[in-house]
């Protein structure tokens, strides 16, 4: 096995095994703990992807811009444990939990039967390139320069929602 | 050498736990939580295709949804504490407002 496929294992056990504990955990701040080990892992997958300049975005937009945010709501609002995560087997959960593993089948199915000779392409040799900061800062003001104007307005509709809501009392 | 399907088949794991999540639990913050763990699972489909075919445009994508991600905390956990302030809960059953 190279080193490649070690680090992949390791890094997906670490994803699954925080998103699982993630879903099961009942305080909420170890669940954003584990959230943002999840994003930790996805950032060193997508290094081993070659896409060097999305894994230090994800660490620094997920792991740390958008965990702070939680990690401070959960704090704000002082919450007890989940009183529903008591009674481990009601209707609900079973049938999501089976509703879950369908669809994961139905991926599995698709991914390794169906779709098998589709997807056993080889990584492609400009692959380093392609994750670049230089190529994808060229991309980003040529060709989506529009989409990347209109995120901007996104994040501004963003910020006065965020303060008009958390302000106003509705009565 | 990894093949795609594997990166793909661990996104749909991720995505599949997220639906779980979405599905199972009550308090909104963790609902919140686990659409972001679905979001990144479809960031991860993005950037194994990006890497495989050799193309910035998938990454440029995963870019878009990491700014759409963070206008959408931002405004979501704005409305979860604007409930919490009206209903002093953020058990999602407990918020039946809308319904008649």
């Amino acid at each position: 096995m190279s080193i490649e496929i070690i680090t992949f294992i390791i890094l997906g056990i670490i994803g699954l095994a925080s998103a699982i504990l993630l879903v099961l955990q009942k305080n909420p701040v170890y669940s954003a703990l584990l959230l943002i080990l999840h994003f930790l892992a996805l950032a060193g997958l997508y290094l081993l992807l070659n896409a060097q300049f999305l894994a230090v975005l994800q660490i620094l937009v997920y792991a740390g811009a958008i965990m702070v945010l939680f990690v401070f709501v959960i704090m704000l609002l002082n919450l007890q444990n989940e009183e529903s995560l008591k009674d481990p087997f009601n209707l609900r959960k079973i049938i999501a939990t089976v509703l879950g593993f369908v669809l994961l089948l139905q991926f599995g199915v698709f991914f390794f039967i169906k779709a098998k000779d589709d997807l056993a392409i080889q990584p492609s040799p400009n692959s380093i390139e392609a994750g670049s900061v230089k190529k994808i800062g060229e991309l980003l003001f040529s060709v989506y320069l529009i989409p990347f104007e209109v995120t901007s307005f996104l994040l501004l509709v963003g910020i006065i929602a965020a303060i008009v809501l958390a302000k106003r009392k509705f009565e | 050498m990894i093949p795609l399907s594997f990166y793909l088949i661990l996104s749909a794991a991720f995505f599949a736990i997220g639906i779980v999540g979405v599905l199972t639990r009550r308090n909104a913050i963790i609902i919140f939580m686990c659409i972001e763990l679905m979001l990144n699972a479809v960031n991860l489909t993005f950037v194994a295709f990006a890497s495989f075919f050799g193309d910035s445009s998938g990454q440029i994508f995963v870019f878009f949804v990491m700014a759409v991600a963070a206008a959408e905390a931002a405004v979501g956990l704005a409305i979860i504490i604007a409930l919490f302030r009206n209903k002093l809960t953020i058990n999602v059953d407990e918020v039946n407002i809308l319904k008649w």
